[in-house]
């Protein structure tokens, strides 16, 4: 679990890129895949996307269940949509053209499959970008960049400690949850659901109160060392802007308004091959 | 010279509270001394220290009286953020403190804080590291450091502020000795080398005095009860009159019936002339009878050259083997990362050995489940808080035994003669946040008593702890051992705990098992105390110093007087207790 996710040092060219960078693409990029439907634009993401995963030399080790937990959720969701809504497909695009019957109300259309196919591809233009972003930036560095692209430090600072404290109140918890089973308030499958839900709190709440005297120190100490003294701070971990950021900035933006403009180019955001 | 501290009949009163926590101070220090403040918990140090930062009135608000100096400004008006331009505060949580996610971001949190450009920022922290020797270390995150190590960056972290004035809230109670001793080393060269003043707090004197001190100030019941020049106050009894731990050889030359005299230095051993006590500390060696060895009884727990690792390559414990007899108080000992809580973890089945066995009352436990084994071997952890699940104290004692199913009287019954050994029997249906940390603590050591365990095993029970607290909880512990017999397995790098607690102590280093003996010979022998980053006691220098050829007897049968003392003192207190609810019920 700890390196599940987690920045790993190395040295490819989007690893030097700065955290602002790869959050504003970050951005940019879940920003122009919720807004596009067009297939041609989806599929150049993508194209995209899997050559940066690969420049990143990021390992599968990494990721590589945390894509199964995607993928699993992504069946889930495209499941849920035939259910809900097997019509969808054909009020977005004003067509029907039935491929074979199933049962009861329900057809498979064309339509349906094409629209069903989109919000596929949608989840493997951002996954890779997600993985990308996670992996390469330096956690020290997130804080400054999300300061740095408008958010308050105090809001931006709260997630580097955060990062700074979850593995300490990880050990608690395995302490605590090892110390309560000893007492014999058994955590493991045998107990019943209920019994264990229950019994989850024995755990919760003297984490929360270990977390509480935690807090305690940790505000006396910050303040004590000035934070929150001026409206803005400068930061130790950032990484400045340099040639090859601004190239990849402008590269992004110059391409999302690109992808806008031809998926909007027909007055709709939806694109099929057959229209 | 003017003073850079001054208080001058200065007050105060937290808000909460009915009586004022400091009363009428007086007290002046000027720039560049080295004071330690030393005093009981509630003494009223800390509030003291708070005072001094800015912390009080800006954070704990109350009310104040008098008037208070610091550095030339006043920390009223300046608040918190203005005194830490002046003061810097290093508190005694070496984990809690440390805010950044790598050394140097911890270091430049504060420059961060005051919009220092990046480039200033770099060399400042640089300059910083360096002189708390962290340079080579910029990058790692806390989880890669010691103990000692986050502490000196918490230290690296006020210094890049030029400050005025250090302050370090019980800089020793979180670290091994060994560490300790380069903590006071690392202050005290840098209140030379950087000409600040520096304010410890701290109950731990001998420690602090490793190095020089210029005065200490008593404080008791919120008031100076003594400043003196650590020579003049260490010939006085004001420390023990006052609740605290003199260093350990001053004790033994007034048991001996000596009375110090400043001249000689008795700040440290190494250098005190001992020449005009040596007759009588001899005497009272030959007097002092030597402790009753106890009756061999039968092998409680086992281990069988138990080895573990994470890892296949990386063993945290290799080849451990030692017995615990029934009745016997144990302590583990060894620096952090010597696999002490690892031992424990083992025993308690959170891991399972990669090779060897333990064995309870003869029999392998390596089949029983957790819970299976939490019936036999009960575990204490920490801190209270990390055990307490339940808003009453009742059932908090009581979880233990619902969860097993057990009849309800049995449970009242079993619950209600557990909190009546703990002492807690007239708080049974109190709520648990109405206790003291010590009752709390008592709780948690009640909720796994209530299940009649074989041995009781605790994780550093008095961490972070002062005297007081310390003392109530071991004399607790040690009343269990002696009138139920529990066998008591304690984890520790208190040596002090080890040495008048502790009959037999089990000493790891690097996951060896390298000494297992008694205290008093332990910590006189300098291999082991030096392989173990232990500290060797003060009692073996001065033994030697009296040409006592048996060091490690003389600390043994220090100990045992010692004991002696306390159980008559005890005793007389019990007696004088009966006596007068004797009186009572005959009124």
């Amino acid at each position: 679990m700890a390196k599940l996710l987690s920045y790993e040092e190395n040295d490819t060219w989007i690893h030097r890129l700065s955290g602002i960078t790869k959050l504003m693409f970050f951005l940019m990029w879940c920003a122009l895949s919720a807004m596009t439907y067009d297939t041609r634009v989806l599929l150049v993401m993508i194209l995209i996307s899997l050559i940066a995963f690969a420049v990143s030399k990021t390992k599968w080790q990494q990721v590589g269940s945390v894509f199964k937990v995607i993928m699993a959720f992504m069946i889930l969701n495209l499941a849920a949509i035939f259910v809900m809504s097997p019509e969808q497909g054909c009020a977005i695009y004003g067509t029907r053209k039935v491929l074979f019957h199933i049962a009861g109300n329900y057809d498979m259309t064309r339509d349906q499959l094409f629209y069903m196919f989109n919000v596929m591809i949608k989840y493997f233009t951002v996954i890779p970008a997600v993985f990308i972003f996670l992996v390469t930036t330096n956690p020290s560095e997130l804080a400054a960049s999300m300061n740095r692209v408008g958010i308050p430090y105090t809001i931006a600072y709260s997630l580097s400690i955060a990062l700074r404290y979850i593995p300490d109140v990880q050990g608690d918890f395995h302490r605590i949850r090892n110390a309560q089973e000893a007492r014999g308030i058994e955590m493991s499958a045998k107990a019943k659901l209920f019994e264990r839900i229950r019994r989850t709190a024995s755990i919760i709440f003297p984490l929360l109160f270990s977390s509480m005297e935690r807090i305690d120190v940790v505000s006396n100490a910050m303040e004590l060392r000035g934070f929150g003294k001026y409206k803005k701070r400068t930061w130790y971990a950032m990484k400045p802007l340099r040639r090859a950021d601004y190239l990849v900035l402008a590269g992004t933006l110059i391409f999302v308004i690109c992808a806008l403009l031809v998926t909007y180019a027909d007055g709709s955001r939806f694109w099929a091959y057959w229209l | 010279m003017d003073p850079i501290i001054e208080f001058k009949d200065f007050s105060f009163r937290y808000r909460a509270q009915q009586e004022a926590s400091l009363h009428d101070i007086n007290l002046k220090i000027y720039p560049g001394e080295k004071i330690l403040i030393a005093g009981p918990s509630g003494s009223g140090k800390s509030t003291l220290a708070h005072c001094i930062n800015g912390l009080i009135p800006c954070s704990f608000t109350g009310e104040t009286a008098g008037t208070l100096t610091v550095a030339g400004l006043t920390p009223e008006k300046a608040g918190v953020f203005g005194m830490s331009k002046r003061v810097g505060t290093v508190l005694q949580d070496t984990d809690g403190q440390f805010i950044g996610l790598t050394v140097a971001e911890d270091i430049a949190f504060a420059l961060e804080n005051d919009k220092v450009p990046q480039d200033e920022m770099f060399r400042r922290v640089d300059r910083a590291a360096e002189m708390v020797q962290m340079k080579d270390h910029l990058d790692r995150s806390p989880a890669e450091l010691s103990g000692g190590q986050k502490q000196r960056v918490s230290l690296g972290g006020v210094l890049v502020d030029d400050v005025d004035i250090l302050l370090f809230d019980e800089p020793l109670a979180n670290l091994d000795p060994a560490a300790g001793k380069r903590t006071i080393a690392l202050i005290d060269d840098i209140a030379r080398t950087e000409k600040v003043t520096v304010i410890i707090i701290e109950h731990r004197i001998e420690d602090v005095l490793y190095r020089d001190v210029d005065r200490i100030v008593v404080v008791n019941n919120g008031r100076i009860a003594a400043d003196l020049k650590p020579d003049d106050l260490l010939s006085t009894d004001i420390l023990s009159a006052e609740g605290m731990r003199e260093p350990l050889y001053v004790t033994a030359i007034k048991h001996a019936g000596a009375a110090i005299n400043p001249a000689d230095h008795p700040q440290h051993i190494e250098q005190m002339n001992v020449a005009p006590y040596r007759e009588a500390v001899r005497n009272w060696y030959e007097l002092t009878p030597a402790p009753a060895s106890r009756p061999q009884s039968e092998v409680l727990l086992e281990a069988d050259q138990v080895s573990f690792g994470y890892t296949s390559r990386h063993q945290v414990l290799q080849d451990v083997s030692f017995r615990i007899r029934k009745g016997e108080m144990v302590s583990v000992v060894g620096q952090n990362g010597a696999g002490k809580s690892t031992l424990a973890a083992l025993i308690c089945g959170f891991y399972s050995p990669s090779s060897g066995k333990i064995l309870l009352e003869g029999e392998d436990i390596a089949p029983l489940s957790i819970k299976e084994r939490g019936e036999k071997i009960g575990l204490v952890m920490q801190s209270p808080n990390q055990m307490i699940s339940k808003p009453m104290i009742y059932e908090e004692v009581s979880l233990g035994l619902t969860v097993r199913g057990v009849p309800e009287d049995e449970i009242r019954e079993r619950v209600e003669r557990t909190l009546r050994i703990c002492g807690l029997y007239t708080m049974r249906n109190w709520p648990v946040s109405a206790l003291s940390f010590g009752q709390k603590k008592r709780v948690s050591i009640a909720s796994i008593l209530v299940m009649n365990p074989e041995i009781l095993i605790l994780d550093e029970p008095t961490a972070g702890q002062d005297y007081r607290h310390y003392t109530e909880i071991m004399e607790f512990l040690r009343d269990l051992n002696r009138r139920i017999g529990l066998t008591i397995m304690m984890i520790t790098h208190d040596m002090h705990l080890m040495l008048e607690y502790t009959d037999r102590a089990l000493v790891l280093s690097d996951g060896h098992l390298i000494a297992d003996d008694t205290p008093a010979a332990i910590l006189t022998n300098e291999d082991v105390t030096d392989r173990a980053s232990l500290k060797k006691t003060s009692l073996y220098d001065l033994a030697v110093a009296c040409d006592i050829g048996d060091a490690a007897a003389f600390a043994s049968r220090f100990i045992s007087y010692e004991r002696r003392l306390r159980d008559e003192e005890k005793n007389a207190a019990e007696e004088t207790g009966k006596a007068e609810n004797l009186q009572k019920e005959v009124r």
